[in-house]
């Protein structure tokens, strides 16, 4: 007799091994739609992003005040030090500042002359705060607290103290997934700022264990390229926007084939203290239609 | 009923830690793996349905915040509870080693599946470096947790079942 077959007054329970099929069927089927359609991402994106979010959002803010007052506790007395030497410094920028304000007056008459935009300061950025970090330690991504009520959108551009560090992979309404470059499934077309040969920058879980990102692909006939050059994103990928740093080269290994060389960078941004990141709004896209 | 709202409580409270206290408390980047204490534990003290249940709400919560298609972590922690649930028969409460022994070969075999799936399949043939930077740290600090983890999972079982066997008298 099967044992589905339901008793009169007998509660219904399906057995186990009857629920993992289903189960499993059902991972698989929203394996296979997810793997080429986003049906499924709405929805759910919304419904975690009420549930589940503002937890994180505040245990986030209980930690950062807690690390916080630690920090204040331990570092009263080498601030107080810190603040004369500080202060001495800020009145010699003060100096330096008009200085440089001169000079950057004198450099944007020299770029109208040249007709060139200053892209970097031009793109609209909205800042965000980091809430969660992977659940596994295989990959290298992690939510922050703006989302589609923000305008962000998938494929935007994300970049902290400078650098490069991913891009947005997924956006419900209060949150987004940040998938970084050091990822290990991660790779961006970049170029180096001297010579302008390009490169593939890969995520590698292995090299980033020694704090370095490697490279690949890159094209230098005439051994132009040398450790301590600047690597930039490069003006061939669709998403992300041309001149955001990545970082500078670390080693560089001429490849077997006598054609290319690899070799490894180090990433511009410190991604173990990553705090708050800045994401551009401006897609790559709509930059190049405007 | 109240059992399922409790599930549902410590599966979010687990999913929580790791994702935000845990990380700022790893050693060497690597947290502990909450989920695979709970699965795995539930899985032994309550049997198949309950883990390969549990396992798929843990998963699935992974896959739609960190995975970019769904269903796989749901399917790896799915299967984890479903087996760690066939060894319901022989466990005891007063007895420590088959949960530690089970909680442990669970999370190994997680890492070396995610290694074998993620990893290998697109090429990174170092395993060496992989087991020992990544899966055996995880494993050896998920055992650190899982000695406070677990007593309150058992605290927890005994006192939804001491209910449920008092409502049943009840309603006899």
């Amino acid at each position: 007799m099967s044992p589905v077959i339901k008793k009169k007054g007998e509660k219904f329970t399906i057995p186990s091994k009857y629920l993992l099929f289903v189960l499993t069927c059902l991972c698989t089927v929203l394996m296979a739609l997810t793997f080429s359609t986003d049906l499924f991402n709405r929805p759910l994106n919304t419904a975690v992003g009420y549930v589940i979010v503002p937890f994180q959002q505040g245990i986030g803010k209980v930690g950062s005040w807690l690390s916080r007052r630690k920090d204040e506790l331990v570092q009263i007395r080498q601030l107080l030090e810190e603040n004369v030497s500080l202060q001495q410094q800020v009145d010699e920028l003060l100096v330096e500042n008009t200085l440089l304000q001169q000079e950057k007056a004198e450099l944007s008459r020299l770029r109208e002359l040249y007709q060139l935009d200053n892209q970097y300061d031009e793109y609209h950025k909205v800042g965000a705060r980091i809430i969660a970090r992977d659940s596994g330690n295989w990959y290298s991504t992690f939510v922050i607290d703006k989302g589609a009520e923000d305008g962000l959108e998938v494929d935007m551009n994300v970049i902290a103290s400078g650098g490069l560090v991913g891009r947005v992979s997924e956006v419900g309404p209060n949150w987004a997934r940040v998938t970084s470059v050091i990822a290990d499934n991660s790779n961006v077309s970049a170029k180096t700022l001297s010579s302008s040969d390009t490169l593939t920058v890969s995520g590698d879980l292995q090299a980033m264990h020694d704090g370095v990102i490697r490279f690949s692909q890159l094209i230098d006939s005439q051994d132009s390229v040398v450790a301590g050059d600047k690597v930039v994103t490069s003006h061939i990928s669709d998403k992300y926007l041309p001149n955001i740093l990545i970082g500078t080269i670390h080693t560089i290994n001429r490849d077997p084939n006598n054609l290319t060389k690899s070799g490894f960078l180090t990433p511009a941004v410190d991604f173990e203290h990553l705090e708050e990141v800045l994401v551009i709004t401006d897609m790559k896209r709509e930059w190049e239609d405007a | 009923m109240l059992r399922k709202i409790t599930m549902v409580i410590l599966i979010l409270f687990c999913f929580l830690l790791q994702t935000t206290l845990f990380r700022s408390l790893a050693f060497a980047g690597i947290v502990p793996n909450l989920l695979i204490v709970l699965t795995s534990a539930f899985g032994f003290m309550r049997g198949e349905k309950e883990g390969l249940l549990i396992g798929f709400f843990s998963g699935i919560l992974c896959d739609i915040f960190f995975a970019d298609i769904l269903g796989f972590y749901a399917l790896v922690y799915m299967y984890i509870g479903f087996l760690n649930g066939k060894f319901c028969k022989i466990f005891y409460p007063e007895d420590i080693k088959l949960p530690l022994a089970l909680i442990t070969a669970s999370d190994l075999s997680y890492g070396v599946l995610c290694y074998v799936l993620l990893f290998l399949l697109r090429g990174r043939l170092n395993f060496p470096f992989y087991l020992g930077t990544v899966i055996l740290p995880e494993v050896v600090y998920t055992i650190v947790i899982t000695c406070l983890l677990y007593p309150l999972a058992l605290f927890v079982n005994n006192r939804l079942e001491g209910f449920e066997r008092k409502r049943a008298k009840k309603f006899v």
